[in-house]
Formats: structure tokens, C-alpha cells, sequence
């Protein structure tokens, strides 16, 4: 009879019943098409930060910079100077062709130690941790006019205006120079290049990359000059396997090509070098920028954050969820999105869904109030009455279950389909401690600035950014990422979402039994139609 | 049988109370027919309520073959309803959306008999009254006469001792009216039944064994 009669009243009463199975359906559905982008989201953020800092890094640890006007040495101006030697005259006698590179550590970034990187690894929770030393590698080259007239003679200073010359060379060398009074034109380029542990596989930078072409860094590799790069660096740059790269003046031979696992986003950074080769040409021996470390297991990453926060000063230690939120870009803006429209639109709908199941359950029972009333007068007894209105609730939440659940699985297959691409700025903890304001302003990773003398010294300021924060931090750690948005539909999502029609069913189901319960039979004798 | 012994039924509300019933004492001896009659809010549907265990006095007691109506529970009285008394209403009362059958059938859930003795009594009970033929149909299928065919058979399905009906013939034409009043009375005399109707209508009154009077709640005899 429960069945039949519940049939009877969901086929008879169709109205009320789409109505009711709509709001369900589109709650549910909302709730999983969200739930599936914002999945989705969390698996592209994770994606984005695995391409900097590694598959199984669970945390990171660097130096918290000093400031600017610190005691590192690190915010200083930067500066190249050529000695006569440097350069090869021109012809004309008048000019010299000027080409140097130097190897710093990124600007703004602190340095770890050895030490400290010991010490992680002793801590308990940690399983294996790695040091990579993160430099930028800025190559001058262009024409200076030759200095026979400069302060000494033999000796040209360039220094970025903006800061206070300390060579002085400007001020006093007024037949050439930067300034413009001699007609000079030189170009500035940098890239990233991470020194890293060839003897490091399991944590760090590079386990998140598929080579591509030659080999990987290796123990073999320790102490000698040789770079993997990141191969869109590589096709920009048109550097293959075998050519050479000059860091610092030295000639390294290029012995891989490695990309990101998803190959629409870049690497960590463009070169890749052992991490004591880095350490020795940059003269920044034992130091560290970051140590990446893997902890035995999920649950201690907390705990490991907590100790290694205790055992090192002037450090940064950031887990991965910390780290979500460096990740800027329309990706961030989508995850927010998701987050916060995405969850309230849900639960509004949601909450409407379950209020018009109510409302519609209520105006049901009190419409039926004579048939319930009859129902008890021959003898029905009130729990199946209610079970009865539940049981017509529930099916109707049911109903509307299964329909959001297809439209939801539309939905999701839709935004598959479509897969909108993302893009994922990270700025690496180098870049984010040290970079300031310029930082997230997501300079590209190559930042080439060339200046004519002549132009002015305005725009010289620019290129070189001076003692601006700009240039070293954003420069060399942000890296941007292209990923396409995947949502992905896992059983549980959508067991939850049915579950939750159901829920509202049930909760409708409930309220309306319980008015019908309270209905005294002599209603039905009272109530003539 | 039933026995009312001094059974009052005071309905209060905000500002008034309505004595509905006063003292009513009563015996109604099984298989007897009787007709209840009296001014409109005299308590006659009130009366009805009390024999049909679907309210309960304000004072008084009421006992159906032994046992008194008055102490029971609320789920007792309920299936004291659902194997005992038989209820037709001036209004039908069917379920709109079940199908003649399935309105019969219903009278049998408390019963829990199982579907396949469920459909073949309500089946017999509908033939009973003429409308083996419109088994199928839902009640807005059917005109008023067989719609309280239905009603009737519903009433008389799980084979009470006592059939109450509270104007049965209210909303019918003339000629259906004595068609049910026969149908009715039929029924009371094959199967043994106390039968009590409450009614307007001195010509169905007067096929009554007995005629109760009700008036401002007091009940009496007419001779
Ligand atoms: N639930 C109730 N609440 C308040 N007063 C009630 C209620 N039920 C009945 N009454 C009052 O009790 C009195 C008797 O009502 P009852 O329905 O028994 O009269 P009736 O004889 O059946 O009248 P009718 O011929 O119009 O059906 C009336 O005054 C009525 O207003
Ligand atoms: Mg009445």
C-alpha cells in the first residue's frame, strides 16, 4: 500500500513534485559542478607550486631577509665594474666592446648555511631534506666609450642613479659614461639559475620534472660545469643539448633539457647547475637559499613546521599551505571565485531548495488534512502517516538527487571539455620574502633591460632597477604557469551532493509528518468539502 | 454494545466554552439500528465522534463490548477504530488520488492483511455495493452516489461490528438517496450491525429501530 500510495500521490501531484525535484536538482548540481572546479583548483595550485618547489616537498625553509639597510650586504647596489682589461677596443679607438656576467644571489634573498640544512635534516618527521642555492645570473654587454679621461684613467664605473655612487665615476667622468655624455649603448640580461644537490633525487626543485632531452644532474656531476635548462628557457634562448652557457664567465656545458610534468608550465628556473659549482662562483660558499623537505608523513608536516621553526632563527618555514597562497594569477582568482561565490551560491540554493521542499511539504499536508484525518479515522496509525509523507519526501529529494546528479556530471563534463587555462604566478620564497612590493607584479623570468646612452639616465634607472626592490627578487623566482582547469568528479562528491537532496528530503519529510501527525482524526469528520 | 455513562464534551476556546455534549448516559445494545436527529449544532456530530473513538469525552465513560474507550491510549483507540468500527462520512472522504480498489484497500492497512487477501476482500466488499465494475476509477471518476458506494464498502471491509455514518445521504439527490439508505440497510440486516446514523431527513429517520434526539447537548428518546 506505501508504495502504491506514494505513486499514486507523486503521479497525481506532478506539480508539486518537479517544483520540489527542480530545487533539489539544482542545488545538487550546483553543488557538484563547485565542489569539482574548486577541486580542480586546489589540484592546479598544487600543480603550479609542485613545478617550483617539487613533487614531495612538504615544506620549505629560507632566511628571513634583513632589511634593505641591513647588515647582508645582499640590498646594495648592483653594480658592474670594468677594469681596462675587460674590454676589446674598438677600431675607432674611442669605444670598447664590454661583455661580463656575474652570478648573485638573488636579490633580497637571505642565505642558509650547511649547518642548517643539517640540522633539518636531523630534525625527527623530516625524511629527506636538500639546500639549492637560488642565483641570477645578469650578463652586460654593449659599448662603453673608452675612459682615458676617467678618475684614474684605466677604469670606468657604472652604477644604476637612483643610489648613492659610491664609485663616483659618473660625477666625475663627464666626457663618457652612462649619463650619456659619450655615446655609449649597452644591454643587461639575467636568468635564473639553481644551483642544486646532484646528489638529491628523492625532495627538490627537480623532482618534479621529466627530462627531455640528455641527462639529468647526477652524483658524477658534483664540481663540475655543467647545466641542465628548463626547456621553454632552452627554446627561447635556442640552446640545445651539447651547447654552452656562460654563468659567471664560465663556459658550462648544457647536459639536459628538463620540463615541468605538466609541459605547459615552466620550471623551478631557466639553468640548473650543481649546487657547489653555484656556491663557488658566486663566492657564497656553504650558503643556501631554501631548503626543501620532505616529512615521513602527512600528519607531521605540522609538527616538523613547528620544530624547525624552533631550531632556526631568522628563518621562513612555509608548508605547502602556506605556499597555496603565493599563488596569484587568474588561477587565484578563480580558486577565490570558487571559494567564495561558488560556496555561497551553493549553499543559498541549497538552503532555497530545502525551504521550498518544506514549504511545499507543509501547504501538501495541510491541503491533504481531511485525508490524513480520514487515513487516522480508519484506524491508520500516526507512524505510518508519517512515513508516508516522509517516504513521498524523500523520493521527491531523491528525484531531484539523481536529476542534479546527471545535470551536475553535464556540468562538470562541460567545464572539461572547455578546460579554461589558468595562469599560475608562484613567486618562490626567495622571491616573495625578498621581492617587496615589485615582487608579485610578475616580471617575466628573463628580464632583459637595455638602455642607449643618450636616452637619458632616466630609463638606465629602469632597466637596472638600481637599489629598487624590483629586480632581483621578482625577477628571478616568480614563475608563471599555464594550466588547463581540470575538474575532477570523484564518487564521494557526488554521494555527498544525492545525500544532501536526500537530507532535504527527509527534513521536509519530517516537518510534514510531523503536522500531519498532530492532526486529530475528528478533523476529518469537521472538515467537509 | 456500547455503554455512555454521564459523558460531557466541553470544547473551550479563548473566550468561550461550547458544551457540546451533557451527561449523556446510553446504551446502544448490539445489532440495533439507530437514527440520531436534532437541530444543527445540537452535538449530534459530537455524539458520533465519542462512538467512533475519535475524540474523547470531557467527562464520562464510554465502553464498546467491554472495554472502556475512555482509558485507552491514543495508538489503542486507534486500532480499536481500525478493526472494530466502521465510518462513513457525509462527505466521502475518499483519497483523490487512489483508485476505488485502492481507497477500499486502505481500510485494510491496519489490519496489516497481506496484499493479496487486501485486494481480493476489497474487491468482494466493492461488489458489495454494486461497483465491482468501477474498481479502477478514482473517485472524481464516479458520481456522488457511487463515490459514497465506495465510502461504504471501504467502512465495511474490515467487518465491524458498528457502522457509524454522520449524514451519509447530506450531499446526495433524492432517488440516491434511497438507493444508499437500502444499500445500507441491507447490510445492517445480513451482517448483523449496529448501525447509527445521524441525519436531517425524517424519512430516513423513521427506518430506524430507535430515534435519539440531541438538542443543546441533552439526548432523548422519541417514541
Ligand atoms: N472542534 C470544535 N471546537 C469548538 N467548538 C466545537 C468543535 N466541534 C463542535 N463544536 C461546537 O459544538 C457544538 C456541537 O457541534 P456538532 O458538530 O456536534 O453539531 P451537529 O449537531 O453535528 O451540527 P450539524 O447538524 O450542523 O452538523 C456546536 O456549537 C459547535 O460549534
Ligand atoms: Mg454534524
Amino acid at each position: 500500500m506505501f508504495g502504491r500510495y506514494l505513486r499514486r500521490e507523486l503521479g497525481n501531484r506532478r506539480r508539486q513534485t518537479v517544483i520540489i525535484a527542480i530545487g533539489m536538482a539544482l542545488a545538487v548540481a550546483l553543488v557538484i559542478v563547485v565542489n569539482a572546479v574548486s577541486a580542480g583548483v586546489k589540484d592546479a595550485q598544487a600543480q603550479a607550486l609542485a613545478s617550483v618547489y617539487g613533487v614531495g616537498t612538504d615544506i620549505t625553509v629560507t632566511s628571513t631577509p634583513q632589511r634593505p639597510d641591513g647588515t647582508t650586504g645582499q640590498g646594495g647596489p648592483q653594480q658592474f665594474d670594468f677594469g681596462a682589461q675587460d674590454g676589446s677596443t674598438s677600431t675607432d679607438g674611442e669605444t670598447q666592446e664590454v661583455n661580463q656576467s656575474r652570478l648573485e644571489v638573488a636579490r633580497g634573498s637571505g642565505t642558509l648555511t650547511a649547518a642548517n640544512l643539517a640540522t633539518v635534516a636531523k630534525t625527527d618527521g623530516v625524511a629527506s631534506a636538500t639546500g639549492v642555492l637560488s642565483l641570477t645570473n645578469s650578463t652586460f654587454s654593449g659599448t662603453l666609450p673608452t675612459f682615458t679621461q676617467g678618475q684614474d684613467g684605466t677604469q670606468g664605473g657604472f652604477a644604476g642613479p637612483g643610489q648613492s655612487s659610491d664609485s663616483g665615476s659618473t660625477d666625475s667622468a663627464p666626457t663618457g659614461g652612462a649619463d650619456g655624455a659619450g655615446g655609449s649603448s649597452f644591454g643587461i640580461e639575467s636568468f635564473t639559475v639553481l644551483g642544486v644537490d646532484p646528489t638529491a633525487d628523492a625532495v627538490g626543485p627537480l623532482s618534479a620534472v621529466t627530462l627531455s632531452d640528455g641527462v639529468g644532474l647526477d652524483k658524477s656531476d658534483v664540481g663540475k660545469d655543467v647545466a641542465v635548462l628548463d626547456s621553454s628557457y632552452a627554446t627561447t634562448e635556442d640552446l640545445a643539448v651539447g651547447d654552452t652557457i656562460t654563468l659567471a664567465d664560465t663556459d658550462f656545458e648544457i647536459v639536459g633539457i628538463v620540463a615541468s610534468t605538466d609541459s605547459s608550465s615552466e620550471t623551478a628556473a631557466n639553468v640548473y647547475i650543481p649546487l657547489d659549482v653555484a656556491q663557488t662562483l658566486s663566492g657564497e660558499e656553504d650558503a643556501l637559499t631554501s631548503i626543501y623537505v620532505s616529512a615521513d608523513s602527512a600528519d607531521d608536516i605540522d609538527a616538523v613546521q613547528t620544530a624547525l621553526e624552533k631550531k632556526l632563527e631568522n628563518t621562513t618555514v612555509s608548508t605547502q599551505a602556506d605556499l597555496a597562497s603565493t599563488v596569484s594569477g587568474s588561477l587565484s582568482s578563480a580558486g577565490s571565485l570558487v571559494a567564495n561565490l561558488g560556496t555561497w551560491l551553493s549553499i543559498l540554493v541549497l538552503a532555497a531548495a530545502f525551504l521550498i521542499a518544506i514549504l511545499f511539504t507543509i501547504s501538501g499536508v495541510t491541503r491533504r488534512t481531511r485525508e490524513f484525518g480520514t487515513l487516522k479515522a480508519i484506524g491508520w496509525s500516526n507512524r505510518r502517516i508519517v512515513g508516508q509523507v516522509a517516504g513521498e519526501s524523500l523520493v521527491q529529494g531523491l528525484i531531484g538527487g539523481a536529476v542534479g546528479a546527471v545535470v551536475g556530471l553535464a556540468g562538470v563534463l562541460i567545464v572539461n571539455l572547455v578546460a579554461p587555462t589558468l595562469s599560475a604566478s608562484v613567486g618562490s620564497t626567495g622571491g616573495r620574502m625578498g621581492g617587496g612590493t615589485d615582487a608579485a607584479a610578475g616580471a617575466a623570468p628573463t628580464a632583459a633591460a637595455s638602455a642607449a646612452a643618450g636616452d637619458g639616465t632616466g630609463q638606465a634607472a629602469g632597466g637596472f632597477g638600481g637599489g629598487g626592490p624590483g629586480f632581483g627578487g621578482g625577477a628571478s623566482t616568480s614563475s608563471t604557469t599555464d594550466i588547463a582547469l581540470h575538474a575532477p568528479i570523484t564518487l564521494w562528491i557526488i554521494a555527498a551532493a544525492v545525500g544532501l537532496a536526500l537530507l532535504g528530503g527527509l527534513l521536509a519529510g519530517a516537518i510534514g509528518g510531523w503536522r500531519a501527525s498532530r492532526l486529530r482524526p475528528a478533523e476529518a469528520l469537521r472538515s467537509v468539502a | 454494545m456500547y455503554q455512555l455513562t454521564d459523558v460531557s464534551r466541553v470544547y473551550k476556546q479563548k473566550n468561550r466554552t461550547v458544551t457540546a455534549l451533557k451527561d449523556v448516559t446510553l446504551t446502544i445494545p448490539d445489532g440495533q439500528m439507530v437514527a440520531i436527529q436534532g437541530p444543527t449544532g445540537g452535538g449530534k456530530s459530537t455524539l458520533l465522534q465519542m462512538l467512533g473513538a475519535l475524540d474523547r469525552p470531557t467527562n464520562g465513560a464510554i465502553e464498546l463490548d467491554g472495554t472502556v474507550l475512555t482509558k485507552l491510549g491514543d495508538a489503542k483507540l486507534g486500532s480499536v477504530r481500525g478493526s472494530d468500527i466502521g465510518i462513513v462520512f457525509q462527505g466521502f472522504n475518499l483519497i483523490p488520488t487512489l483508485t476505488a480498489q485502492e481507497n477500499v484497500e486502505t481500510a485494510l492497512v491496519p489490519q496489516k492483511a497481506p496484499a493479496a487477501e487486501r485486494a481480493q476482500r476489497a474487491r468482494a466488499a466493492l461488489e458489495s455495493v454494486g461497483l465491482g465494475e468501477r474498481a479502477e476509477h478514482l473517485p472524481g471518476e464516479l458520481s456522488g452516489g457511487q463515490q459514497q458506494r465506495v465510502a461504504i464498502a471501504r467502512a465495511l471491509v474490515k467487518e465491524p461490528r458498528v457502522l457509524l455514518a454522520d449524514e451519509p445521504t447530506g450531499n446526495l439527490d433524492e432517488e440516491t438517496r434511497d438507493e444508499i439508505m437500502e444499500l445500507l440497510e441491507g447490510l445492517w440486516r445480513d451482517r448483523g450491525l449496529t448501525l447509527i446514523i445521524v441525519t436531517h431527513d425524517s424519512a430516513v429517520a423513521r427506518r430506524a429501530q430507535r430515534r435519539l434526539h440531541i438538542k443543546q447537548g441533552h439526548v432523548r428518546e422519541v417514541a
